[in-house]
């Protein structure tokens, strides 16, 4: 095809057929490529100017709440957002995200722009500590005083000036009392060797080393190392009973009965205790972790006054009642509650005991060294420490030794043909 | 004896493939309180109705879907356009070009998606803007279906004659319109496939998105956001009716394709 060389005066006669043709052919596609390259150029520049918000349009706010975490006006509750909208004419431009981590990575990384967020307790001081967070003018916020005194300024906010609890709950255990007929009361079922292969952990190191913090009497915010080597080891210990390390895949274990203990949060969980007979829940007797998703602005928010409008409004008791029938989570406001589906409300497992309150503890922040600690010690633990990671470069070792092995036997035999 | 074990063999490998989406598709229609994804409580079509009352599930879906409209479409063009143009090229120029092409695809697509937030967001600060969004989302997504687009349309440009181009022009045909007339009904098969693997390839890319996405959420985004508390059946019935769409669309591929062979066939008979 292409190859030959060719002049021709396509440009002055370009039909009259004078021309070589395969040159012909390569003008119109050298064209074709050159207005392909234009086209991107063309494009190029608009896309941020597309992106860029339009000042002139009403506004809207950018929120970044968990996943599956308000009333969105399904099964006949209350659509939160579109409500707002109607009350106060601001948009919400409403998007999700699933863990604190990755909510951090997209504020660090730049190119999203929220104006409210919902981070939890030790996220929120994690915020707090590298100044990502503005502080929020509570005059725009005046149903704050709906929120109970004992949910304000807590260990990961002490001023409480830069967010409003969302949702609360606690960690509990949940068991299934058709295998499981003691009354269970302490985390030191989970090491029971009774329920050997029927037991899960968390998936996360921070709520996994809580337990076992809980049982030695340790804060769960120490920055000893020695206390976070003794939590390891007790984790370790656990290792060869439990069943898996599991987040969400919590309640499919349990309902089959593949499972028979296992701990979680509360709130997600009630619905297995509200929906089964042989399913119960207990906050153990060493306390337990108690977490708070709170709502907070990022320094870099534009709309301050309307974010903070948005907070007000979930803080409404009417409001936050009919969200919290629909979320399952505990709400921090006792005047909510007359909104709420009386049963959730006197639930032991939403609302739990005053004194099993008094004994539970919050994370915060931890310095940098000790979460890259807990990091290894965690993936230590659930690997089952050196002893299998040293199973595992055997095994590499075998793949390659048997590689080299076929490469070699080839070329001998290959060198056997030749001679 | 030999057939009968190739056929079990060839079960079992369908099977293997199958089966979780057809577990999947069958909890969609599950009737229970608790959404269980384990225990069967009757057919009901609940979770179909929710999802369709779900107006952020809904929104998502839209934005997912003008995505990929403009992605397939946008990418379908320039792929066009630009097969065209490395058709045309001499042997080297070509093949460094396809070599090009052909990068992006066998990139990671967590580094394809990093570094294209990294440009986008430099972009943006640099035009003054606050965010990514819709606009940089479609930007990464025509990027990675130009490649697909390129290689569906290229194998149908070498089977054509380039003589019937000339010939068109010979009879005094303008060199654009020669290209409508002649060379694109020729090499349509070739774009239809492109803009339609464009556009599912769109519709269901999580990693890319994920990186570029800003305020703006797709379906694969808001879905992967439910993990955390229970994934509810919804996302049975959406994965369903995902599922079946792309179903749809592979089939339509398949059915153009087996057309154009048997097409072909005739010819050269």
């Amino acid at each position: 095809m292409e190859g030959e060389k060719t002049v021709c005066g396509r440009d002055l006669y370009p039909e009259n057929g004078i021309c070589d043709k395969s040159g012909m052919y390569r003008e119109i596609g050298a064209r074709c490529l050159a207005f392909a390259a234009v086209l991107l150029l063309v494009l190029a520049p608009g896309l941020p100017a597309m992106a860029a918000q339009n000042p002139g349009q009403d506004v809207t706010i950018n929120v970044y709440n968990w996943g599956e975490y308000i009333a969105n006006g399904t099964d006949g509750s209350l659509d939160v957002n579109a409500e707002f909208t109607r009350r106060t004419g601001i948009k919400v431009n409403y998007t999700t995200f699933d863990s604190n981590e990755s909510l951090y990575s997209k504020l660090v990384g730049g190119g999203a722009d929220y104006d409210v967020i919902i981070p939890s307790d030790y996220m929120v001081s994690r915020l707090i500590d590298e100044n990502m967070l503005a502080e929020l003018d509570f005059s725009n916020i005046p149903n704050y005083q709906y929120v109970d005194d004992s949910f304000r300024n807590a260990d990961y906010d002490p001023q409480g000036r830069y967010s409003v609890p969302y949702t609360w709950g606690v960690v509990g255990l949940f068991y299934n009392t058709d295998y499981i007929q003691e009354e269970i009361t302490s985390w030191s079922s989970l090491w029971d060797d009774r329920y050997a292969g029927k037991i899960l952990m968390f998936d996360n190191p921070r709520d996994s080393f809580a337990i076992a913090q809980f049982l030695l009497g340790q804060s769960v915010n120490t920055v000893e190392e020695s206390d976070w080597q003794e939590a390891a080891a007790l984790l370790k210990q656990q290792k060869p009973l439990v069943q898996a390390y599991v987040m969400d895949k919590i309640f499919d274990k349990m309902e089959s009965e593949e499972a028979w203990i296992a701990p979680y949060y509360a709130g997600d969980a009630a619905i297995l205790v509200d929906n089964s007979d042989n399913i119960r829940f207990v906050v153990p007797k060493e306390g337990t972790n108690y977490f708070v998703d709170a709502m907070c602005i990022p320094a870099t928010s534009r709309h301050k006054a309307e974010a903070e409008a948005y907070i007000n409004f979930l803080c409404d008791p009417e409001i936050a009642g009919a969200n919290m029938d629909y979320v399952g989570y505990s709400t921090p406001e006792t005047a909510a509650k007359a909104y709420m589906d009386p049963e959730m409300v006197e639930s032991p497992v939403h609302y739990p005991d005053e004194e099993i309150l008094a004994s539970t503890q919050v994370f915060v922040n931890l310095p940098e060294d000790t979460a890259k600690l807990i990091d290894k010690l965690w993936a230590e633990a659930k690997m089952g420490g050196p002893g299998e990671s040293a199973v595992l470069v055997a095994i590499i070792l075998g793949f390659l030794a048997l590689y080299i092995g076929i490469l070699v036997y080839k070329r001998r035999k290959r060198k056997r043909e030749l001679a | 004896m030999k057939k009968a074990g190739g056929r079990i063999y060839t079960f079992l490998i369908f099977l293997f493939l199958y089966a979780p989406i057809l577990v999947l598709i069958v909890y969609s229609f599950n009737d229970t309180e608790t959404g269980s994804r384990v225990v069967w409580g009757g057919f009901s079509l609940r979770w179909y109705r929710k999802l369709f009352e779900d107006r952020l599930i809904m929104e998502a879906l839209r934005n997912t879907l003008v995505i990929a409209v403009t992605a397939a479409v946008a990418s379908t063009v320039l792929g066009t356009v630009a097969a065209i143009g490395i058709n045309g090229m001499k042997r080297l120029p070509r093949r460094i070009m396809m070599n090009i092409t052909n990068f992006p695809m066998v990139n990671p697509e967590i580094v394809t998606g990093v570094s294209l937030m990294l440009l986008f967001v430099s972009a943006v600060r640099l035009f003054g803007g606050r965010s990514l969004g819709m606009a940089s989302l479609i930007a990464a997504h025509i990027t990675f279906c130009l490649p697909y687009v390129i290689l569906s349309v290229l194998p149908k440009l070498r089977q054509m004659d380039p003589n019937l181009y000339e010939a068109a022009q010979d009879l005094g045909c303008p060199p654009i319109k020669a290209f409508f007339k002649v060379v694109l009904p020729e090499i349509m098969p070739g774009v239809m496939t492109g803009m339609i693997m464009a556009f599912t390839l769109s519709i269901d890319d999580f990693v890319i998105s994920y990186f570029t996405s800003g305020t703006t959420q797709t379906l694969p985004i808001y879905i992967y956001s439910m993990t955390r508390r229970r994934i509810s059946p919804e996302i049975n019935a959406l994965s369903t009716v995902l599922f079946a769409a792309v179903m749809v669309l592979l089939v339509i591929v398949n059915v153009r394709n087996l057309k154009d062979q048997s097409g072909q066939q005739k010819e050269e008979v």
